[in-house]
C-alpha cells in the first residue's frame, strides 16, 4: 500500500525541512524516500496546507490509578461533556479527567498521535498500562516513579554498590514496562509518610538520612550509565510554594553536567518580591537553562478554568489541599513505593496567584532559547486539560492575541508583569513543530516519531493554514496514523489502536534473588506477579510493544 | 474477542501440576502467596490458604449447560437467546458484574451498544465509600503501606477476621516490617463489640483495646473521639460500655500515633446512612492528619466489585450505576441502581454475572434474566437463557484490582474446568445483536 500526499508545505525541523513544497510517500506505514514513478494507492492532495509529523505530548497524565481517582471523584467534571456512541467510536466523558477512549479520540483530533503518562507507580503500573490500552488512536508509553521507593532509599542510605543500584533502576523499567524514570519530590512523598512537611534540597530524610540532592544524582547517574535516552525527569522540591526559584536553580545545579528534564517548571520557578509575596521566577530559570545544555523543560501552562491536579506529589498535593475546589482532594500513600495526589482546582483570572502563574509559564517558553529542549505541556490535567494546547499555541505564536489576554488578568498581576508584556517574541511554525514532535522525540528516544523522513511511521498531521492559529491546530483537516486516515476535519474516521514504547536497559538478572526476598518478606505482592508480562499489553489490551534503543551501558 | 495470556489452551491442559504466587479471586484483598496443586481430583489449597480460597478453589463443579428456559441447549442457541432478548430490550440491565477486568470491559462495550444500565451487585456496600469520597474527599492507604509502618490500627465497626481471615495475619501482625513497627508499638484497638479479635496477636502486638460499643455505633464513638480531640466537651456516651475515659484514652493514642490507620469494610456497615460513619471514620483522619500521619484503608471489595467501579470509571468517567439509554453515560447513583430498578418494575430484562463465587444470585425479578454464571450458581427461580462460564484465576486467566484501588494482579489459568470467561461470551452476545 503506497500513499502520497502532494504538494503540501512540510514543516519537518528534524531533517531541517522549513516551509518546502513536497510531496510525501507512506509506504505500508512508514514514510520512504519519494517514488516519483510509482502510482500509489491513494493521494491526498493537500497543497497549501501545512504537514508536520504526528504531534508527541511528552507529559500528559492519562493513565494509572490517580486518574481513575479523579475520574470517580468528580462526576461533575463529565456531566456537562457527555460523549455518545457512534458506530465508529465508543460512549464516554469528557472535560478535564475525559474517560479513557474519549481522551485517544481528542488527542488524535487535535493531531497528536503519541502521549506519554510521566507518572507512573511501579506499584499501580499493571492498571496504568490497562488503562492506557483502553486509550485508542495514540501511541503511548509511561515513566515508572522511582526515589520515594523504599528499596531504593534503602540501597542507597546503605551505600550499597552504585551498580545494584543501576540494576534496581532497570529492573523497574522492565517490570512496569516503561520507556524513562521519573522523580518527584525526592524522597518527599516517602518523607511524608513519616510526617515531614517539606523536604528542601539538602534536607535529610529522617529516616534514610538521605537527601533529594543525593537522590536525583543518583538516578540521573543511573539512567545515563543505563543509555535510557530519556534523561531523569524530574518533578523537584517544594512544588508550588513561593520562592521555589531557588530550590529549582540549585537544582539544575546539582546536575553537575548530567543530562536531567526539569517538567512543569513554571510550578517551580516562584520568586518572592513583590507587595505580595509572590512573583515570577521564569527570568532566572531561563537565564540558567539556556546555558545549561544538559538541562530540558517542560513548561506546565497554566490555563484558566476548572480543571483537577493529580500528582505522585502526595506531600505537596496534601498542602495544597487548602484551595481545593471543589472541596474534596484526595491523597493517597501507596506500598512503601510511592504517593499520590488529586485535588481539584479552579483557575480564575482574577486571582493574583493564578493569573501570575498564567504569566510564569508564557515568560518560561518566550524567554527559552532552544525549543529543542521545551516542550509544550500543560502538564495535563495539572495547568490545564490538554484540550487547551491550540489556545496555548495562538498565545506562543500572536503577540497582539496575548497582549489581550493579558489584559484579562488580575490588575496586580498585570502590574507584575512588565517583562511579559516587553516581550515581543512570536513562536515560529518550525520551532512549534519542533517543540511539540521533534523535539519529543528526539528526547523520549523515539527513532521513528516526530519526523517525516524515510523510514518514520507515517503519522502525519495536515492544517489547512489560518492565521488564528488557535483554529488551525484545534481542527487538523487530516491526520494519519501509520500512513491511515484516521481523522477527517477534526473528526475520527477510522479507530486504531496505538503501539506502547519501552526502554529495556540492560541489568544483573541477579538483581532478582534479593528483590524476591525483599517482596517476600516486606510486601504483599509477589515479584513474580508484580511484573508486567508483554502478554498482558499485547494479548490483554490488544496493544503492541515497540523496544525502543538504549545505549551500551557505561561504567 | 479478548484474550489474556492462554498460557493452557483449551483442550491441551495438563491435568496435573502445582501453581505458585496464585492470587485468590474470592476475597478482595487478592492475597497472592497461594500455591495450588491441581489433580485429577480437582485443586487443591496446598499453601496460603484460608477458608474463603479453600471454598473457593475447591469447591467441586456440578456439570452445567447452556440452557434456554431451563432446557439444554447448544452454547450458540443460548447466545443467540441472549442477544435476541437484549436487542429488543428498551433498557436492558446489567448487574452482578462478578468478573475480572476483560469481563468488566467486555460488559461495558455491550452495555454501550444495547443502550443499557450498569451496577455491580455489591454496590450499595461501596457506595457507603463513594459518596463520601465525592463529597469530601479523604486520605488513604494501601495493604503494604499499613502492614510496615502502622504503629495504632483502629478497626471501626467492621468484623475484619471474619471478611479477611488473612488480614490479620498479613497485614496487621506480619513476622517483618519495614520500619520495626512491633510490639509494643503496634496497638490495635476494636470499635464494636461483635469483632472477632482472634487475629490480633502475635510477636509484634502490643496492646489490644475493645471499645465495645454495638457495630453500627463505631461512626458515634468515632465523632466523639473526633470531639474530644478538638477538646470539646461532650455529653458521655450511652453506647454498650464505652466511657468517656476510653475515648479520651483513644484520643491521647490517636495523638501520639506516628501512622495510624482506620480501617473499616463497607459490607460491614450495613444499616440506613452507614455512610454517615465512614464520613466520620474518614473525618477523624483528616483532623488527625493537621499534627500526624493517618490514613484510611477500606476493605471489602469482594466479587471483583473495585475491578468492576474501576473499569466502569475509566470507560466511562462514572463509578457505575450509569445508564447508556441516550448513548452517552449518563449517572445517577440513585436511579440507576440496579436493585431499586427491579423493585421497581424498570429495565425490560437483565443480564447477571455471577463468574466468581455460587452465592452471587440475581435479585428476583419479574423480567426475563440471561445469567453468565459459574456452575452451581445457586439460583432462586430458573433464569430464561443461562450460560455456565469460568471463573478468572481458576477457569481461565485474567486481571483483578485489589481492594485497596492501587494494585491489579494477574490471574492464572488454573485449567479446573473448559469454561469460556465471562469476556467471551458477552463479546459474543455483543456481536450477535
Ligand atoms: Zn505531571
Amino acid at each position: 500500500m503506497l500513499i502520497k500526499l502532494t504538494g503540501g508545505k512540510i514543516y519537518d525541523p528534524a531533517n531541517n525541512v522549513s516551509g518546502e513544497i513536497r510531496d510525501i510517500y507512506v509506504e505500508d506505514g512508514k514514510i520512504v524516500a519519494a517514488k516519483p514513478n510509482a502510482r500509489p494507492d491513494a493521494t491526498y492532495d493537500v497543497k497549501g496546507r501545512i504537514v508536520m509529523a504526528g504531534a508527541i505530548d511528552p507529559h500528559t497524565h492519562i493513565g494509572g490509578g490517580k486518574m481513575t481517582i479523579a475520574r470517580m471523584l468528580l462526576p461533575e467534571d463529565h456531566r456537562g461533556d457527555p460523549v455518545t456512541r457512534t458506530e465508529l467510536t465508543r460512549a464516554g466523558s469528557g472535560r478535564s479527567v475525559p474517560s479513557t477512549h474519549v481522551t485517544g479520540y481528542r488527542y488524535a483530533e487535535m493531531g497528536y498521535t503519541a502521549c506519554f503518562e510521566p507518572a507512573m507507580l511501579a506499584a499501580n503500573a499493571r492498571q496504568a498500562h490497562m488503562e492506557m490500552g483502553d486509550t485508542p488512536m495514540v501511541d503511548k508509553g509511561a515513566f515508572v516513579m522511582l526515589g520515594s521507593d523504599d528499596y531504593f532509599l534503602r540501597q542507597l542510605a546503605a551505600k550499597k554498590d552504585f551498580n545494584s543500584i543501576k540494576d534496581y533502576v532497570a529492573w523497574t523499567m522492565h517490570a512496569a514496562q516503561a520507556i524513562a524514570v521519573k522523580v518527584v519530590n525526592p524522597g518527599g512523598i516517602s518523607a511524608f509518610k513519616f510526617n515531614q512537611r517539606k523536604l528542601d534540597l539538602d534536607e535529610e530524610h529522617v529516616y534514610y538520612h538521605v537527601t533529594p540532592r543525593q537522590i536525583i544524582l543518583t538516578l540521573a547517574r543511573a539512567i545515563q550509565e543505563l543509555g535510557v535516552t530519556h534523561p531523569l525527569h524530574i518533578h523537584g522540591c517544594n512544588l508550588g510554594v513561593p520562592g521555589n526559584i531557588e530550590t529549582t536553580l540549585a537544582t539544575i545545579r546539582a546536575a553537575e553536567g548530567l543530562r536531567v528534564h526539569m517538567t512543569h517548571t513554571q510550578f517551580l520557578s516562584y520568586g518572592t518580591e513583590g507587595d505580595r509575596k509572590f512573583s515570577s521566577g521564569a527570568a532566572r530559570l531561563t537565564e540558567l537553562a539556556n546555558k545549561t545544555p544538559n538541562v530540558s523543560i517542560d513548561v506546565g501552562q497554566v490555563l484558566f478554568g476548572q480543571t483537577c491536579t493529580a500528582s505522585g506529589d502526595s506531600m505537596r498535593q496534601y498542602a495544597i489541599s487548602k484551595s481545593a475546589h471543589p472541596k474534596k482532594p484526595v491523597i493517597m500513600d501507596i506500598e512503601c513505593d510511592a504517593g499520590c495526589g488529586v485535588v481539584p482546582i479552579r483557575y480564575r483570572d482574577k486571582s493574583f496567584v493564578n493569573a501570575m502563574q498564567w504569566v510564569i509559564g508564557l515568560e518560561t517558553f518566550l524567554l527559552f532559547d532552544d525549543p529543542w529542549r521545551i516542550f509544550l505541556t500543560t502538564d495535563h490535567p495539572n495547568g490545564a486539560p490538554f484540550f487547551f494546547y491550540p489556545h496555548l499555541i495562538r498565545l506562543l505564536m500572536d503577540k497582539s492575541f496575548r497582549d489581550d489576554m493579558l489584559q484579562k488578568i488580575n490588575p496586580d498581576a498585570q502590574a507584575q508583569s512588565e517583562l511579559l508584556k516587553s516581550l515581543t517574541r512570536e513562536y515560529t511554525l518550525d520551532e512549534i513543530a519542533i517543540m511539540t514532535r521533534a523535539g519529543p522525540a528526539r528526547s523520549l528516544g523515539l527513532k521513528d516519531r516526530g519526523h517525516l523522513g524515510a523510514g518514520a511511521s507515517g503519522d502525519i498531521t495536515v492544517y489547512r493554514d489560518n492565521p488564528d492559529r488557535e483554529a488551525m491546530f484545534a481542527t487538523p483537516e487530516l491526520v494519519f496514523k501509520n500512513g491511515e486516515v484516521v481523522v477527517k476535519n477534526g473528526k475520527v474516521v477510522k479507530v486504531v489502536q496505538g503501539a506502547t514504547h519501552v526502554a529495556r536497559p540492560d541489568y544483573d538478572k541477579s538483581i532478582e534473588k534479593p528483590l524476591n526476598d525483599y517482596f517476600d518478606r516486606y510486601l504483599t505482592v509477589r515479584m513474580e506477579n508484580f511484573k508486567l508480562a508483554d502478554e498482558e499489553i499485547i494479548g490483554g489490551d490488544n496493544g503492541a510493544i515497540i523496544v525502543q534503543p538504549t545505549a551500551a551501558r557505561a561504567t | 474477542m479478548p484474550s489474556i495470556s492462554p498460557r493452557q489452551p483449551k483442550g491441551k491442559r495438563v491435568s496435573s501440576g502445582v501453581f505458585e504466587n496464585v492470587v485468590n479471586p474470592f476475597c478482595g484483598t487478592l492475597c497472592d502467596d497461594l500455591v495450588v496443586e491441581r489433580t485429577e481430583a480437582g485443586l487443591k489449597v496446598v499453601k496460603n490458604g484460608c477458608s474463603q480460597s479453600v471454598a473457593g478453589f475447591e469447591r467441586k463443579l456440578p456439570p452445567a449447560n447452556p440452557s434456554v428456559g431451563g432446557k439444554d441447549v447448544a452454547l450458540s442457541k443460548a447466545i443467540e437467546e441472549a442477544a435476541r432478548l437484549i436487542g429488543k430490550a428498551k433498557l436492558p440491565l446489567f448487574g452482578g458484574l462478578a468478573t475480572d477486568v476483560e469481563g468488566m470491559r467486555a460488559v461495558m462495550a455491550l452495555a454501550e451498544r444495547a443502550s443499557g444500565v450498569v451496577d455491580h451487585a455489591l454496590s450499595e456496600a461501596q457506595y457507603r465509600n463513594l459518596k463520601i469520597l465525592q463529597t469530601t474527599g479523604w486520605t488513604t492507604t494501601t495493604l503494604a503501606e499499613t502492614r510496615n509502618r502502622a504503629d495504632l490500627i483502629i478497626i471501626a465497626g467492621s468484623d475484619i477476621h471474619r471478611l479477611h481471615p488473612r488480614f490479620f495475619e498479613r497485614i496487621v501482625a506480619p513476622p517483618a516490617s519495614m520500619f520495626d513497627v512491633t510490639a509494643p508499638k503496634r496497638t490495635i484497638v476494636f470499635i464494636g463489640k461483635g469483632l472477632d479479635r482472634s487475629g490480633a496477636k502475635g510477636a509484634h502486638i502490643g496492646e489490644v483495646v475493645t471499645l465495645a460499643c454495638n457495630d453500627d455505633a463505631a461512626g458515634h464513638i468515632v465523632a466523639l473521639l473526633r470531639a474530644r480531640l478538638r477538646g470539646f466537651r461532650v455529653t458521655p456516651p450511652k453506647r454498650g460500655g464505652v466511657t468517656l475515659a476510653d475515648i479520651d484514652a483513644l484520643a491521647e493514642r490517636c495523638r501520639k500515633a506516628k501512622y495510624g490507620v482506620v480501617v473499616w469494610a463497607p459490607p460491614a456497615l450495613d444499616f440506613a446512612h452507614a455512610e454517615l460513619a465512614v464520613e466520620q471514620f474518614t473525618g477523624l483522619v483528616k483532623d488527625l492528619n493537621q499534627t500526624t500521619r493517618f490514613a484510611g484503608l477500606a476493605l471489602g471489595g469482594a466479587e471483583g466489585a473495585v475491578t468492576a467501579a474501576t473499569v466502569c470509571t475509566w470507560i466511562s468517567g462514572y463509578p457505575l450505576r450509569v445508564s447508556y439509554a441516550s448513548g452517552a453515560p449518563d449517572y445517577d447513583p440513585y436511579r440507576w441502581t440496579i436493585g431499586r430498578m427491579l423493585k421497581d418494575g424498570e429495565g425490560d430484562v437483565l443480564l447477571w454475572i455471577a463468574s466468581i463465587s455460587p452465592s452471587l444470585v440475581p435479585p428476583p425479578a419479574k423480567v426475563p434474566t440471561i445469567v453468565l454464571g459459574t456452575p452451581g450458581l445457586a439460583l432462586t427461580a430458573p433464569a430464561s437463557v443461562f450460560i455456565p462460564v469460568g471463573t478468572p484465576g481458576v477457569d481461565h486467566a485474567g486481571r483483578l484490582i485489589r481492594v485497596d484501588n492501587v494494585v491489579s494482579l494477574p490471574l492464572k489459568d488454573l485449567g479446573r474446568a473448559e469454561l469460556p470467561s465471562a469476556a467471551e461470551i458477552l463479546s459474543a452476545i455483543e456481536a450477535a445483536l
